[in-house]
């Protein structure tokens, strides 16, 4: 099908971030080297072009970084909540005035669509500190004992799908709870937690309470074995989950995982069928499918399945995929080109398997990692695409009957992240919810969050929450 | 008969102690035994010494019995566990026996034990319907939509009982996994089993239905490494594990990432938090647009 509207490019400017040719560690209030004098490089997905060279932490580096948090503990943790709570609002603050900044630099380092770092990555980010600024003198109401203590050095690793935004989820409550933080982002997407390094700097946040600490995998794996530490946090793939699991066992540090998912969206016969495929698209193509909790499984009833399915296809073409810093794009690039080999693989599995692909027309830049919205119809309960997690624009099409086929089915993963409900019905709505187990149920609706909406997964989606009252418990000594 | 013959103390009949799996009494499949002694030593039973095979026997029998005891009403599952107090109370003298014996306690001491157990069950009887409004409620956001928490059970939680405080403490464990509805497969502490194999004889009657507590008693390693393993164990509580058993089972559990609540030191007599409900619970969260009325659709 041919777009029905062709639109002028329309590219966000990119003459709003400066990105300087180099970064360090930030340790103990410093940038510094790394220990071993490794150096990284950082790529932007859509254009492959190089944005910046980023020292590499090391188990040295993690140490170093560790005794800063230790030290600067004592007296963050001494501080009256007041005074924390003021750091945070003005982190928060001076995050919504350099927004338009920081939502460029994710746009350019991550590969998303600007339209997204612009109107939700970086309002969500924003109003995650705030929250939490908002709690740290409050913490004796929060129904953890009148007087919660910090459980200490917190050692966070995030992903590299929702950068600034894991980084907020998992700093806000930290400080706000009087913990410090070594925190370890995604090696494809160190940029804006290196940004956010000089917010701390802007804001006067005492030196050591945050440590950043770009690296791989053997720098997250060091810092969550670290002796010192008393607190691991992590968002990523189950396995890795499972792997830091394994390494915190017989140990005293308190452990929250949010990992991977495989959500399925329903849709029921009765469901407003636009508003159903608006919530469809946006369930697996927001952020490219680089989501864990995306709508990656179309439970659909059967009757109503090739008028749901013409919709969504007319819908899928008029998607506009291309420069993530034109505001016209919808989708934008793959994080890198090990995930895209992921993608692929797993698509190219779901043909094998006897599963029916489709595209829309679409043409893929010349230069980046990019992967055109698919989905797959004829799709079983036993095919690969319909139990991996394949974090890719990629939707998987099943059928159902009744609402006992369809909430069995949706159950029948290893995951339990989020779920979609589309019905007019109301007490089928709550039927099916409670029958879900899932730790996020959005009906006639999909992928809304909110620092007040508490957001973790039943089963090997993780546990722990992380947002709402219910997010301050991972970092306190309850 | 002669009236003088010399009085005869009656013998007593002795009690054949079996697991309690599916609402029913099995002994073990294994068809082995282990003696279980008094404190000072003395015989008292010869108890099942449960094998693999029994473990997953339980975890069949615990999953199978977790949707109708999770879906069942708070205020139901209340009465329930309120009934459990009250069938043991009826049991008091019994289990004040079973107590002393088991762990060297006078008769007054044992009372205390027993009587703090019963009223544990009653602490926890008035817990059920009280939790999800402590814990749970409506979240705030910033949008158009109505947001709602709620705690669910976390599913089919293995519960190692405390080896020492073999009955209070067994209670203090079992009974807030099972609150919230979850169901449980326990294991009672290795050395003093028999209280806990007795309390399975309370559960059958006191409306819990069959598999929501399954009790095991037998070697304590040999049965929780098979459930720590288990892909449909949802979550461990090792309260009774030593420290080196304790590692070994949290490490087999991230294979399926159980929640694990790690032993530490409790004062079973003291009064319980929150913690051991909140250990076995699930936050679910469900969004729905509220839809909006103009500004002038209320003037008051």
């Amino acid at each position: 099908m041919a777009s029905a509207f062709d639109y002028a490019p329309a590219p966000e400017s990119r003459a709003v971030v400066d990105i300087a040719p180099s970064y360090g560690l930030f340790i103990d209030g410093e940038f510094t080297e790394a220990a071993a004098g490794k150096v990284f490089k950082t790529v932007s997905p859509s254009t492959e072009e190089v944005l910046s060279e980023v020292a590499q932490a090391g188990a040295e580096d993690v140490d170093r970084a560790v005794k800063a948090a230790r030290k600067a503990f004592e007296k963050w943790s001494a501080l009256p909540g007041s005074a924390r709570a003021k750091y945070l609002f003005r982190i928060a603050r001076i995050i919504q005035e350099r927004s338009r900044e920081l939502a460029v630099l994710e746009t350019l380092d991550n590969g998303k669509p600007i339209k997204e770092t612009r109107d939700a990555d970086l309002p969500l980010v924003a109003a995650h500190f705030f929250y939490y600024a908002g709690w740290a003198d409050k913490l004796g109401h929060a129904g953890f004992g009148t007087d919660p203590r910090p459980l200490g050095v917190a050692g966070q690793v995030i992903p590299w799908n929702f950068p600034l935004l894991m980084l907020a989820w998992k700093i806000a409550p930290a400080l706000a709870t009087g913990n410090t933080v070594v925190l370890k982002p995604a090696e494809t997407t160190p940029l804006s937690a290196l940004f956010f390094a000089d917010i701390c700097r802007q804001a006067g946040l005492p030196k050591g309470v945050v440590n950043i600490l770009p690296g791989y995998g053997d720098a997250g794996a060091a810092l969550v074995a670290h002796r010192d530490v008393n607190k691991v946090a992590f968002t990523g793939s189950t396995n890795v989950g499972k792997e830091i699991a394994r390494t915190v066992a017989g140990t005293r540090k308190k452990l929250t995982l949010e990992l991977g998912g495989k959500g399925a969206n329903i849709v029921f016969d009765d469901a407003p069928i636009d508003q159903a495929v608006e919530g469809i698209v946006n369930g697996i193509f927001f952020n490219q499918g680089q989501v864990c909790c995306a709508g990656s499984r179309l439970l659909v009833q059967e009757s109503i399945h090739d008028e749901l399915l013409d919709s969504l296809k007319r819908r899928l073409s008029t998607l506009r995929l291309g420069d993530p810093l034109d505001k016209n794009t919808d989708i934008g690039a793959i994080n890198s080109a090990e995930q895209l080999a992921r993608i692929t693989a797993l698509a190219e599995q779901g043909e094998a398997e006897g599963a029916e692909r489709w595209s829309p027309a679409c043409e893929l830049p010349g230069s980046g990692y990019w992967f055109a919205p698919t989905l797959f119809t004829n799709v079983t309960q036993a095919h690969t695409i319909a139990r991996d997690e394949i974090f890719g624009p990629v939707l998987s099409v099943l059928t159902f009957r009744t609402p006992d086929e369809a909430v069995a089915k949706a159950n029948n993963t290893a995951y339990g992240l989020s779920a979609g409900i589309w019905t007019e019905k109301g007490s089928r709505i709550l039927a099916v919810a409670g029958k879900l187990r899932a730790g996020v149920v959005w009906s006639n609706t999909f992928n809304k969050f909110d620092p007040t909406s508490p957001f973790g997964g039943f089963k090997e989606s993780g546990f722990g929450r992380e947002g709402g009252r219910h997010g301050l418990e991972a970092y306190l000594d309850v | 008969m002669s009236e003088k013959s010399e009085k005869i103390e009656r013998l007593s009949v002795f009690k054949t102690y079996k697991l309690y799996v599916g609402g029913k009494f099995p002994r073990s499949e294994s068809g082995r035994v282990y003696e279980v002694t008094d404190s000072k030593g003395n015989w008292l039973a010869n108890a099942p010494q449960s094998s693999r095979k029994d473990a997953r026997d339980a975890v069949v029998a615990a999953r199978k019995a977790f949707g109708g005891w999770s879906g069942a009403t708070a205020y139901n599952r209340g009465q329930v566990l309120y009934r459990v107090a009250e069938m043991l109370e009826g049991r008091r003298e019994q289990f004040v026996r079973e107590v002393a014996d088991a762990e060297g306690l006078s008769k007054s001491k044992a009372a205390a034990v027993v009587d703090a157990a019963i009223d544990r069950w009653v602490w926890y009887a008035g817990w059920t319907d009280k939790i999800a409004q402590v814990v749970g409620g409506a979240n705030p956001v910033a949008g158009p939509f109505f947001n709602l928490s709620s705690p669910e059970p976390t599913g089919v939680v293995a519960v190692l009982a405390p080896r020492e405080s073999s009955f209070l403490g067994l209670v203090s464990v079992v009974a807030p996994v099972i609150a919230t509805g979850n169901t449980a497969v326990v294991i009672a502490s290795e050395e003093a089993p028999l209280p806990a194999l007795s309390l399975g004889e309370v559960l059958a009657t006191s409306d819990v239905p069959g598999g929501v507590v399954n009790v095991l008693s037998g070697r304590t390693a040999e049965i929780a490494t098979p459930l720590a393993a288990h892909q449909d164990v949802n979550a461990i509580d090792l309260a009774g594990a030593d420290e080196a058993l304790a590692k070994e089972l949290e490490i087999a559990a991230a294979d399926n990432l159980k929640r694990v609540l790690r032993p530490q030191p409790v004062d079973y007599f003291g009064t319980p938090g929150t913690d051991r409900l909140t250990a076995f619970l699930e936050t679910k969260t469900v969004w729905h647009p509220t839809g909006s009325l103009g500004a002038s659709g209320s003037s008051y």
